[in-house]
C-alpha cells in the first residue's frame, strides 16, 4: 500500500447556521398550520363548555382542570387505553415474530421458489385492508373470536407482514457472509446464527418495523369498530369516537378526551421519531 | 449463493462429486444436511404464511363467493343471484356519488398534497437552526389516529364553530360555510381535512428522498454559480422521481379506501345522502349496519378490483423501474 493512501480527515462538517429569515417565517407557518388544532384541542380541554359556546375560538378564562379530572377517574378511559396498549402490544410482538422467522428464511437461504415466495408475500402490499373488512369480519364471527383481542390482533398482524418483510429482508441479507461461515466453523447451525447473531444485529430495523405495527395498531379503527361490539374490549379510537357521539353537547369533555387519546400517540411519537422516519425511509429505499 | 455452505464442502464446488475416502457417508451426511434445510425453511415460514393466507387472501376469495347471493348474514348463503348485486350497486346514485368522491380525493390528494409536501421538503431540507423540531411539529398530524383527528375537525369546523368564529374575527365572515352540512362543500372540506392529515406522510419520504441526494451533486452546481432554485430544479427534483411515484402509489392506494377520517368527520345522514361517501363508508353502512352482507361483499369486491388495477396500471407504467430496484432487485 502506497504511503500517500493516507487517510484524509472527514470533510469539515458546514457549521449550522441560522437561515435568513424569511426561511423561518415560512417554516413557522407550516409548523402552525400543523399543530394549531393540536393545540386547540389540548387548550379547550381546560375550558368549559359555556365558555367554549360563548367565544370558540378564545383562551381559557379562567383555567378549569375538571374536564380532564373527569376523563380519568369517571370515564372508561384507563380500560380502553389498556386494550389498546394489549392489542398493540400483542401486534408489534406477532409481525416482528412471523416477520423475522419469513425474513430470514428469505434472505439467507437459497431454495427454488425462493423469489416465487417474496413475490407472493409482496402481492399484500397491493391488498387494501379495508376492502377485505366485511368477509373478514365473517370470518372472525365463525372462528368465534369476535369479541376478544385476537380478532384485531391476527389480521393486523397479518396485514402488516407485508411490509415487515420488504423492510427485514435487505437489513438481514446484508449481514456479510463471512459472518455466518464463522459461526458454521464454531459449530453453530443457521438458527442460532438467526437467534445470536441476526438478531442483535438487526436491532434497529426491528425497532423500526415494530415501531411501525405498534402506531398502525395503536391508531387503528375500523377493524376494532367491526370486532369488538363489546363495549369492555373498545379501544381508544372507539372510545373517543363513543364519548363524542354519546355526550355531544359535552364539547369540553369532548376535547379533554380527544386530547388525552392523543397524549400516548405524540409521546410515542417524540420518543420514537428516528425509527418511524427511518422505517419510512427504508420502505421508500426498499 | 450456492446451496450448501462453502465452508462445510471443502472438496470443491457443489456440481462436483467429493470424491472423498467415504463417498457413501459423505452423500448421506448431505442429504441430512438438505433435508434439515427444508425443515427450517418449512418452519420458519408456515406461521408467517398460515397467517397472511389466512386472513389477507382466503377473506377475499370469500368476498367473491357471497357478493353472488342475496343474504342478511344468517346461515349458509343459498340465495343465487349471479352479479344482480354488482348491477345493483352501479345503479344506486349513492355508490356512483361514492365513485366519484373517490376520483376526487385520488385526483386531489395528488394535486395538492403533491406540491404542498415538495415545498416544505425543500424547506425543511436546507441545513439551518431548529430545523429538527420543524420536522418534528410537521410531521405531528401524521402520527394521531384518524379519529383523533375527524373529531377534531368535526369540532372546529361545526357550525358556529371555531373556524367559523375565527373567520367572523379575521372580517371574512362572508366565507363562512356550513362546512359539515352543505351537501356541495362537504366533499371539498373532507380533502382539506386528508389534506392536513396526510401531507406529513408525503413530506417525510421526500425527506427521505432528499436524504439520498449527494451533496456532491448539489455543492458542485453551487460552485458552477447555479442559484439555489436552480440547484433544485434541476439536480434535486430529477433525482427525486423515484420517490415521488411510490409516494403517489401510496397516495392513490390510500385515497381508494379512505374510510375512517371521513366516517368520523362528517355527518351520517350527510354520508346517507351520498355527499360525503366513499366506496368504504358505503360498503360499512350497507354491508355491516344494514345487514346487506351479500350486497356489501359485492361493494367490496368492486373495490378490491379498482384499487388492484389502479395499482398493477401504475405499476406497470410509471414504478416499474422504482420497483426493481428497490424490492426485486435487492436479492443476493
Amino acid at each position: 500500500m502506497p504511503a500517500t493512501t493516507v487517510p484524509s480527515p472527514p470533510a469539515p462538517r458546514r457549521p449550522w447556521s441560522w437561515a435568513n429569515p424569511l426561511t423561518y417565517a415560512l417554516a413557522l407557518a407550516v409548523a402552525a398550520v400543523s399543530i394549531a388544532p393540536v393545540v386547540y384541542v389540548i387548550v379547550g380541554g381546560f375550558r368549559t363548555t359555556p365558555q367554549i359556546v360563548a367565544d370558540p375560538a378564545g383562551l381559557p378564562d379562567p383555567w378549569v382542570l375538571d374536564n380532564y379530572a373527569r376523563v380519568l377517574t369517571e370515564s372508561d378511559f384507563w380500560r380502553q387505553a389498556f386494550n389498546s396498549a394489549v392489542i398493540a402490544l400483542g401486534t408489534t410482538l406477532g409481525v416482528v415474530v412471523l416477520g423475522v422467522c419469513a425474513a430470514f428464511v428469505l434472505a439467507r437461504y437459497t431454495f427454488r421458489g425462493r423469489e416465487a415466495l417474496y413475490t407472493f408475500f409482496t402481492l399484500g402490499l397491493l391488498f387494501p385492508a379495508g376492502a377485505a373488512i366485511l368477509p373478514l369480519y365473517l370470518m372472525l364471527r365463525d372462528l368465534n373470536l369476535i369479541n376478544s383481542y385476537y380478532a384485531v390482533i391476527l389480521p393486523q398482524v397479518a396485514f402488516s407482514l407485508p411490509i415487515t418483510i420488504v423492510i427485514l429482508r435487505p437489513f438481514l441479507s446484508a449481514v456479510p457472509r463471512e459472518l455466518e461461515d464463522a459461526a458454521a466453523i464454531d459449530g453453530a447451525g443457521r438458527l442460532s446464527f438467526l437467534w445470536r447473531i441476526m438478531l442483535p444485529l438487526s436491532r434497529p430495523a426491528l425497532v423500526t418495523v415494530g415501531v411501525l405495527a405498534f402506531v398502525a395498531s395503536w391508531n387503528a379503527f375500523l377493524l376494532p369498530l367491526l370486532v369488538l361490539g363489546d363495549v369492555d374490549l373498545h379501544t381508544l379510537p372507539l372510545g373517543v369516537q363513543n364519548f363524542s357521539s354519546q355526550y355531544t353537547s359535552d364539547t369540553a369533555g369532548i376535547l379533554a378526551f380527544t386530547s388525552l387519546a392523543m397524549l400516548p400517540a405524540l409521546l410515542f411519537f417524540t420518543l420514537a421519531e428516528k425509527q418511524i422516519v427511518g422505517g419510512l425511509q427504508g420502505a421508500v429505499k426498499g | 449463493m450456492t446451496a450448501t455452505n462453502p465452508t462445510l464442502n471443502p472438496a470443491g464446488g457443489a456440481s462436483a462429486p467429493p470424491a472423498g475416502p467415504r463417498p457413501a457417508g459423505r452423500s448421506s451426511a448431505r442429504a441430512a444436511q438438505t433435508r434439515r434445510k427444508w425443515y427450517e425453511i418449512v418452519g420458519l415460514t408456515t406461521p408467517a404464511i398460515v397467517v397472511y393466507v389466512m386472513f389477507v387472501l382466503v377473506p377475499m376469495g370469500f368476498a367473491v363467493y357471497y357478493s353472488l347471493y342475496r343474504w342478511r348474514g344468517v346461515g349458509p348463503p343459498t340465495e343465487f343471484v349471479g352479479l344482480d348485486n354488482y348491477v345493483l350497486a352501479f345503479q344506486d346514485p349513492i355508490f356512483l356519488d361514492a365513485l366519484r368522491n373517490n376520483a376526487v380525493i385520488v385526483v386531489g390528494s395528488l394535486l395538492v398534497q403533491g406540491p404542498i409536501a415538495l415545498a416544505v421538503a425543500l424547506l425543511l431540507n436546507r441545513r439551518f437552526r431548529g430545523r429538527t423540531v420543524f420536522r418534528l411539529l410537521v410531521f405531528v398530524p401524521y402520527v394521531l389516529a384518524e379519529v383523533t383527528v375527524g373529531i377534531m375537525w368535526k369540532l372546529l369546523l361545526t357550525d358556529g364553530g371555531t373556524v367559523d368564529a375565527l373567520l367572523r374575527q379575521l372580517g371574512l365572515g362572508g366565507l363562512v360555510h356550513a362546512w359539515l352540512a352543505d351537501l356541495d362543500i362537504v366533499i371539498w372540506t373532507m380533502l382539506f381535512v386528508l389534506t392536513w392529515k396526510y401531507v406529513g406522510f408525503a413530506i417525510i419520504l421526500l425527506l427521505a428522498g432528499l436524504s439520498n441526494v449527494p451533496p456532491e451533486l448539489t455543492e458542485a452546481a453551487a460552485i458552477d454559480g447555479a442559484s439555489w432554485w436552480q440547484t433544485q430544479r434541476h439536480v434535486t427534483l430529477p433525482l427525486l422521481g423515484p420517490t415521488i411515484r411510490i409516494w403517489m402509489f401510496l397516495s392513490i392506494i390510500g385515497s381508494l379506501q379512505v374510510f375512517d377520517v371521513i366516517w368520523v368527520t362528517s355527518v351520517p345522514a350527510v354520508r346517507s345522502l351520498g355527499a360525503s361517501a366513499t366506496m368504504a363508508t358505503y360498503m360499512v353502512d350497507n354491508g355491516f349496519f344494514a345487514r346487506l352482507w351479500g350486497y356489501g361483499n359485492a361493494v367490496a369486491v368492486i373495490l378490491f378490483v379498482i384499487s388492484f388495477i389502479a395499482a398493477l396500471l401504475f405499476q406497470r407504467f410509471l414504478l416499474r423501474r422504482d420497483i426493481e430496484g428497490a424490492i426485486t432487485g435487492r436479492t443476493n
